[in-house]
């Protein structure tokens, strides 16, 4: 029993611990070089905690998707494409049309994969391109001047009891991704098919239907995000999705997710946005140039996935 | 029979080639100077680059996996060319070696953490993709360089050009060389690339080695393969192709600029390319030349929009805002289109296969 604790849970530990070791590092910087810890004051880590709801909500939608071993490269443009739409929509309409744009994205990426069969890296890629292509049309390829709407930028900016409202709509939808993953028949074939779908599918598991779903939710997750986006900087602008993608797989993989599907757990995802977010903040706080940043963020994703020791020789 | 059999099993490849044909004739019949020499060296140099990153692309993907270091390691040995290619004669020749030789050990390191570290590909390549990003822009923080304006020069035209900046033959050319001075630089050098380095390879005991992981690696592991060193050499034949797309961008531009979008949209296009050409996402059949032929295509397709006339009916087509959502929707019909294969099985287990 213990043994298999320590089995699921190393990834997460270990992320725990780099999350500890980042702060500590960050503070004996900023002790040093300024005389404070800046890095351990509650409101710098709720400030944190706002920015990695961002990413947190695109993780969250993501691993829903890599469980099934599938991949969504369509992130970056259902995120700008929802939060552009919204505002262009305006009214008490914004939020439902986002969302319901990214739901369409979504289903059409699980109709593409379940039904179609063709594999999802390259099929959410086409659906990103084409995404990209209608936005341009749109809007000409300048950024859209609607604002967004009220309810929108509450949503990214009010603060409840001191606590902003992103890191709620975060919580939430993170405890709907938990009951679904653990506490519904959804959540077991997910996993199930990220282990082997011929048998999900041989258990009467309707695998395409799964999938779909699966899509869907993440269609959904990314247009949340576009929609927090909008209103935390009060309007959508061309590419704002383009630098969630990488580090929302880096999120669900650095908190013990197989990229193959079929093991990982929610929390873990928490943990890896957490930890993506501390990481970039800390090494612009300490004025890392760049470079310096891409080479040490490339860096901890190898040395992590190396110390977690996974990944059979039998996987290519 | 059996070249029916072959046929059909080549027949993504086949397409692909039909499409290049059908999209590069329509754009030579449309361009005022369709079929002259200047163009085909013009669309050769914008052919190239991505071809050899698409190469690179193929090479893991042949093993069932993904490389998305390609795109950066690609745009650092342009940045690393952009400091390395200027001087004498020798320096040029040295500095060439040199970006070759970072090319592979960047490669080798991604094949080493895949075997060694058992860190799956796609996420391996994803993060020495950024830190390959960051050494570009370590390497050349402004775009800019110096490189050498006759080899740039030599590189990016024709035969002709290359004897005439050398001074071969003192401007007295043989007559066999005049028979083949208006084939493009770029064009001989893939060629070259193709028959010196990836044929060779292919029919090599690792290359083979390659094919057979990616049907099936426990089959290969059972028969013998010798798995880790075809995996590193794949990687690492993966950094050798990059290399020479950074390299030769190089030359093309003049500079190295560590341009992440850049880097990202090669990745990305090199992947279509890989699958257009026919090769398969799951590994094992399919090969770097084809993948040559799906940036043709990709290639074509993107000349022709430049030509289409604007006042017939598909003037619309014309429309620089509409281009980008003309390129996603061909590339997803053209990925699309293994689809055919979920109508006609019988049994539906096999389609998890």
């Amino acid at each position: 029993m213990q043994a298999y604790l320590r089995s699921i849970d190393r990834p997460i530990l270990v992320a725990c611990g780099f999350v500890i070791l980042i702060l500590a590092a960050g503070t004996a910087y900023t002790a040093v070089t300024q005389g404070t810890a800046t890095f351990l004051s509650p409101t710098y880590l709720l400030q944190q905690l706002k920015v990695a709801s961002f990413l947190g909500v695109v993780a969250a939608g993501m691993m829903l998707v890599i469980l099934m071993g599938h991949i969504d490269l369509s992130v970056p443009w259902t995120v700008a494409a929802s939060a552009m739409l919204a505002t262009a929509v305006g009214g008490p309409e914004a939020i439902p049309v986002g969302l319901a744009i990214g739901a369409l994205v979504g289903l059409f990426n699980g109709l593409g994969v379940a039904f179609l069969r063709v594999p999802s890296m390259i099929f959410t890629l086409g659906v990103n391109t084409v995404l990209r292509g209608l936005m341009v049309m749109l809007t000409g390829g300048f950024s859209p001047t609607t604002m967004a709407t009220p309810p929108m930028q509450f949503l990214a900016k009010a603060e409840l009891l001191g606590i902003p409202m992103a890191v709620f709509v975060w919580a939430l939808l993170s405890l709907g991704i938990v009951f679904l993953l653990t506490r519904t028949p959804m959540g077991r074939y997910i996993y199930a098919i990220g282990n082997k779908e011929a048998a999900a599918y041989l258990s009467g598991v309707n695998t395409r239907l799964v999938i779909l779903g699966a899509f869907t939710l993440c269609g959904l997750c990314s247009a949340l995000a576009g929609i927090l986006l909008s209103g935390y900087s009060s309007k959508a602008y061309q590419a704002m999705g383009d630098p969630y993608l990488l580090p929302a797989i880096a999120a669900v993989v650095i908190g013990g997710t197989n990229i193959l599907g079929g093991q990982g757990r929610y929390a873990g995802t928490v943990v890896g946005t957490i930890l993506i977010v501390l990481l970039q903040s800390v090494l612009s706080v300490m004025q890392m140039p760049e470079a310096g940043r891409q080479i040490i963020y490339g860096l901890v994703i190898i040395l992590m996935l190396v110390l977690y020791g996974r990944g059979g020789r039998s996987a290519a | 029979m059996t070249t029916l059999l072959r046929m059909s099993r080549q027949g993504g490849l086949l397409l692909a080639i039909a499409l290049f044909v059908l999209f590069y004739g329509l754009y030579s019949y449309q361009h005022p100077r369709g079929g002259s020499a200047d163009l085909i060296v013009q669309n050769a140099n914008e052919t190239f680059t991505l071809a050899l990153v698409a190469m690179a692309q193929t090479v893991p993907v042949l093993l069932g996996g993904l490389d998305l270091s390609v795109g950066p390691l690609m745009t650092m040995v342009n940045c690393l060319a952009s400091h390395l290619l200027t001087g004498s004669g020798w320096d040029l020749a040295f500095g060439i070696v040199l970006c070759l030789c970072a090319g592979l050990l960047a490669g080798f390191i991604n094949g080493a953490l895949v075997v060694y570290g058992r860190i799956q590909p796609i996420i391996a390549t994803l993060a020495t993709g950024a830190v390959l990003i960051g050494i570009a822009l370590f390497l050349r923080p402004t775009p800019g360089g110096a490189v050498d304006s006759d080899l740039s020069w030599a590189a990016t035209n024709t035969l002709f050009d290359v004897a005439d900046t050398y001074g071969w033959w003192g401007g007295d050319l043989p007559g066999w060389f005049q028979a083949i001075q208006a084939i493009p630089v770029p064009i001989i050098l893939i060629v070259l690339v193709v028959l010196l380095v990836w044929v060779p390879f292919k029919n090599s005991v690792t290359g083979r080695g390659c094919y057979a992981i990616g049907s099936s690696e426990q089959a290969a592991f059972m028969s013998g393969v010798a798995i880790d060193r075809s995996k590193l050499a794949a990687f690492t034949l993966a950094g050798l192709f990059a290399a020479i797309a950074g390299i030769y961008l190089a030359l093309q531009t003049g500079s190295g600029n560590a341009d992440m979008p850049m880097a990202g949209g090669y990745t990305l296009n090199s992947i279509a390319a890989v699958v257009i050409g026919g090769t398969s996402l799951f590994g094992g059949s399919g090969g770097a030349v084809a993948s040559i032929i799906g940036v043709m295509v990709l290639r074509a397709i993107s000349f022709c929009f430049r030509v289409v006339p604007e006042d017939s009916i598909v003037g619309f087509l014309a429309n620089p805002l509409l281009q980008p959502l003309f390129e996603g929707i061909i590339l997803l019909a053209a990925v699309s289109l293994g689809a055919a294969r979920v109508f006609t099985v019988k049994n539906r287990l096999q389609l998890f296969g």
